[in-house]
């Protein structure tokens, strides 16, 4: 490339205490195109991305911008640099108007007051440059997430930002929200501004992508075209090959007995007359949109939420409405869809997370069984690999694939025997992906029945037994593994509600 | 999140750390050592005896905090609850007519009633903790004056003996050393007070992990009841009589001394032994300065100081923690 790039980082590295996380790193990002960051949970992308972002200082190396050598001490000298930051978690205020929101540390203002009617024309035109109509008096917090990105991007164009470090913006989207998404960064592109991406979704480097830096270890290990084969991307990434992304193997499961019984359970609002049953030894997907009512089912059958009618059975069993404690007594283990908010405490240490569900199950005389506990927890954090350096270590310090793994040996330890699990392999990276999936696969070949909702449909096609499509809270329809693909699955699941996503 | 994050060198991260998990003690220590060369009068029997006297009320109280604090929850009614559980006692024994010890234990069964009420308002009537209880310290303060006329009322001698010596040894010293070692117990070893922190740490977390949280907020409370309860008693002991001012303002020194002692108002972290070297730093600090002949006036605003400071402290920490 003959072009100057808009921003390099020039053989940089990043050490904290004994620590290097970073280790002689280049990468540039170009007008006009996307540069993605690819790199298992911990490889150093997001301390790279910090640096730019003015958040860190590299201890090796330097910065150039536009040719020049620069220092960035502050997110604001970056800023003003035109390099802004859309983190996985927005930095938007959710009680304040999108206008305000845009606008804010910049209020118009006249006399001192702020000038309402230039604050809404202002924020209009933010918006218009990636052509998003809404109301601008809408609140944040009253707008879906994929929108409240939108909004973040607004702002930061407005700011004249060039250079937009997206970080892992499509973890919590739709497949049709992502592609919206990805309609406004080829526009973006088309009007020279860089961006520097990052996903976990190796199918969306090629699609959105121009070229890949892989990083592993802290390591530059590769740069290489979007266009590069997934299997070889995943094998720079990782550094061996992964034979097989969804090792789903299924049993015969025409003779099992069903453990799991669903009777027009209904939800007011949320969902109605969803019916289906699991069986032992099978995995059961549930595919559809957000905001199908997929996740309201999943709580309601764990007895998180009350639902209005209907009836949820463990082996012939009926389950009281609304019991959490009831649920898990019956067998039932619930990995829900936000680790970090409802899955762990992240202050407490591993061995607290993992023995939550048994800590009055196992106590005597309301005294804790601290010894069993540890033995416990010991012994299904080695079955399940999490990586961490002392089984009393505050949780919140592992990767987002060693938590989720702490979630599932949670209910390993309840023995539970169906586990309802809600997007299970969000915000994962690859390696612990297949962990997961061979632990599902440990599950169903001892007997365990899993449901399983998922909003990435590789995921969904790969790994279950048989697929449920729901769409706007009902039931649009079942398929084998064998008669399910992507189009069957979207068909079933957007038919003509697709305007209702735009 | 314009803040530049340096790497720390090695040592100054080890004593940072030291600094910071044990801040209080450290703290403690220095005001001990300093006292000690500052005024012949601090390292006496006496003056020992009456800041183990004058940390049991506090103390006491702040243990029952600490259980709040560490769910999630904060109990401002604590100082007001402990004046009606005293004065409860005392008309129980005056005006009703009971005999001494069920008077003591019917002050100590108002304590945790007032607490319990105040959980089931946070938990099952979905009131923020500061608003249940800031209802119930009004409501409590004002049963008390009802109560009382506004007069003070004698005590038992069961009430009494709290206040007491117990040999050479006075019983509030006592009864604080075993509310510490129960509060400690409860809090480290059952189910109910791991399920504490959990609540703290994430209230949704446990619940679906199946910790029955609401349950377990009541118990909070109705455990803070008791312990204000506690300290009432104690407070009433030493002066034979429930006063209808009695403790107010307390819960105040309750929540600092649990904060100085590391807990986080966030929930989900604190310790009985930091808690009662909070309540300690507290009370010595109030004695070396009227020592020190330092006015009450100057004494609120070095409290004050102290708790700005320890809250920094905990800050600090929190920060070495997460980079």
């Amino acid at each position: 490339m003959s072009q100057q790039p808009l921003v390099t980082l020039q053989n940089v590295g990043k050490t904290f205490g004994p620590v290097t996380v970073i280790k002689d790193v280049t990468v540039s990002v170009y007008a006009g195109k996307v540069q993605v960051l690819l790199g298992e949970n911990g490889a150093g992308k997001s301390t790279l991305i910090k640096m730019m972002a003015g958040v860190y200082q590299p201890d090796a190396g330097h910065i150039v911008v536009d040719g020049q050598t620069v220092t960035l001490p502050t997110t604001r000298a970056a800023e003003e640099l035109g390099i802004a930051t859309i983190h996985q978690e927005l930095n938007l205020v959710p009680t304040m108007s999108i206008a305000e929101n845009v606008m804010l540390g910049r209020m118009p203002t006249k006399h001192g007051l702020v000038d309402r009617s230039a604050l809404r024309n202002r924020a209009r035109a933010a918006l218009a440059l990636i052509g998003l109509d809404v109301d601008v008096d809408t609140l944040v917090g009253d707008l879906g997430i994929a929108r409240q990105q939108l909004v973040e991007i607004a702002k930061a164009l407005s700011i004249n930002a060039r250079i937009l470090i997206l970080d892992e913006p499509t973890a919590a989207l739709t497949r049709h929200e992502t592609e919206s998404l990805f309609a406004v960064m080829t526009d973006l592109r088309r009007r020279g501004v860089g961006m520097l991406f990052i996903s976990h979704h190796l199918d969306e480097i090629a699609e959105v992508g121009d070229t890949v830096t892989v990083l592993r270890d802290g390591e530059f290990i590769a740069e290489v075209p979007a266009s590069t084969p997934e299997d070889d991307l995943v094998k720079l990434m990782v550094g061996r090959n992964i034979e097989d992304h969804f090792p789903r193997s299924a049993g015969d499961v025409s003779q099992a007995t069903e453990i799991l019984t669903v009777d027009k359970l209904t939800s007011a609002g949320s969902f109605s007359d969803i019916s289906f049953s699991v069986k032992a030894g099978e995995v059961l997907g549930i595919a559809g949109l957000v905001g199908a009512g997929r996740t309201e089912l999943i709580r309601a059958i764990a007895g998180a939420d009350r639902y209005t009618s209907g009836t949820v059975a463990v082996r012939g069993r009926q389950l009281p409405n609304g019991s959490i404690q009831a649920a898990i007594a019956a067998g039932i283990g619930h990995v829900p869809e936000d680790r970090k908010g409802q899955g762990l405490v992240l202050d407490a240490s591993v061995n607290d997370n993992l023995g939550y569900a048994t800590l009055a199950a196992t106590a005597k005389l309301g005294l804790v069984d601290f010894a069993g506990q540890r033995s416990r927890a010991a012994e299904v954090a080695m079955k399940l690999r999490i990586r961490m350096h002392t089984i009393d270590q505050s949780i919140g310090a592992l990767s987002g694939g060693n938590q989720q793994k702490a979630v599932f040996g949670r209910w390993i330890i309840a023995a539970s025997t169906v586990l309802l699990l809600d997007e299970p392999t969000r915000g994962v990276d690859v390696g612990a992906k297949v962990e997961i999936y061979e632990l599902m696969n440990a599950i169903t070949a001892a007997g365990g029945a899993i449901l399983m909702v998922s909003s990435e449909l590789p995921e969904i096609l790969g790994m279950s037994d048989r697929i449920l499509v729901m769409r706007d809270g009902r039931i649009a329809g079942e398929l084998t593994a064998a008669e399910a693909t992507q189009d069957a699955v979207m068909t079933l699941a957007a038919r003509d509600v697709d305007e209702k996503y735009e | 999140m314009s803040t530049t994050t340096l790497p720390l060198k090695r040592r100054g991260l080890d004593y940072k750390k030291f600094l910071a998990n044990n801040g209080a003690l450290v703290g403690l220590v220095v005001l001990c050592i300093a006292l000690f060369i500052a005024t012949p009068d601090f390292l006496t029997a006496q003056n020992l005896l009456n800041i183990g006297i004058q940390v049991s009320t506090v103390a006491v109280l702040a243990f029952g905090m600490t259980f709040v604090i560490v769910a999630g929850g904060i109990d401002l009614s604590v100082g007001a609850v402990a004046a009606l559980s005293a004065m409860s006692s005392g008309w129980m024994f005056a005006s009703a007519g009971l005999p001494g010890w069920i008077a003591l234990l019917g002050g100590l069964f108002v304590g945790a009633l007032a607490g319990t009420i105040n959980g089931l308002a946070n938990a099952y009537g979905k009131l923020p903790s500061f608003i249940a209880t800031l209802a119930m310290l009004s409501v409590a303060r004002g049963l008390t004056l009802v109560i009382s006329d506004g007069r003070p009322i004698s005590t038992p001698a069961e009430v009494s003996f709290l206040g007491g010596n117990l040999g050479p040894v006075p019983m509030p010293i006592i009864i604080l050393v075993l509310a510490a070692l129960a509060a400690s117990f409860l809090l480290n070893r059952t189910v109910i007070g791991r399920s504490m922190y959990a609540v703290g740490g994430n209230a949704e977390a446990a619940r679906l992990s199946g910790l029955p949280v609401k349950r377990i907020l009541v118990t909070v409370f109705a455990l803070a009841g008791l312990f204000a309860a506690l300290a009432g008693l104690l407070l009433a002991g030493r002066l034979d009589s429930a006063q209808p001012q009695a403790a107010a303002g307390y819960e105040l020194d309750a929540i600092a001394a649990v904060v100085i002692g590391g807990a986080s108002l966030a929930g989900g972290l604190g310790k009985i032994s930091g808690t009662f070297v909070g309540a300690l730093v507290l009370v010595v600090i109030r004695n070396g300065l009227n020592l020190l002949n330092v006015t009450s006036f100057w004494q609120q605003v070095v409290i004050g100081l102290v708790i700005a400071l320890a809250v920094g402290v905990d800050v600090l920490r929190r920060k070495t923690r997460s980079s």
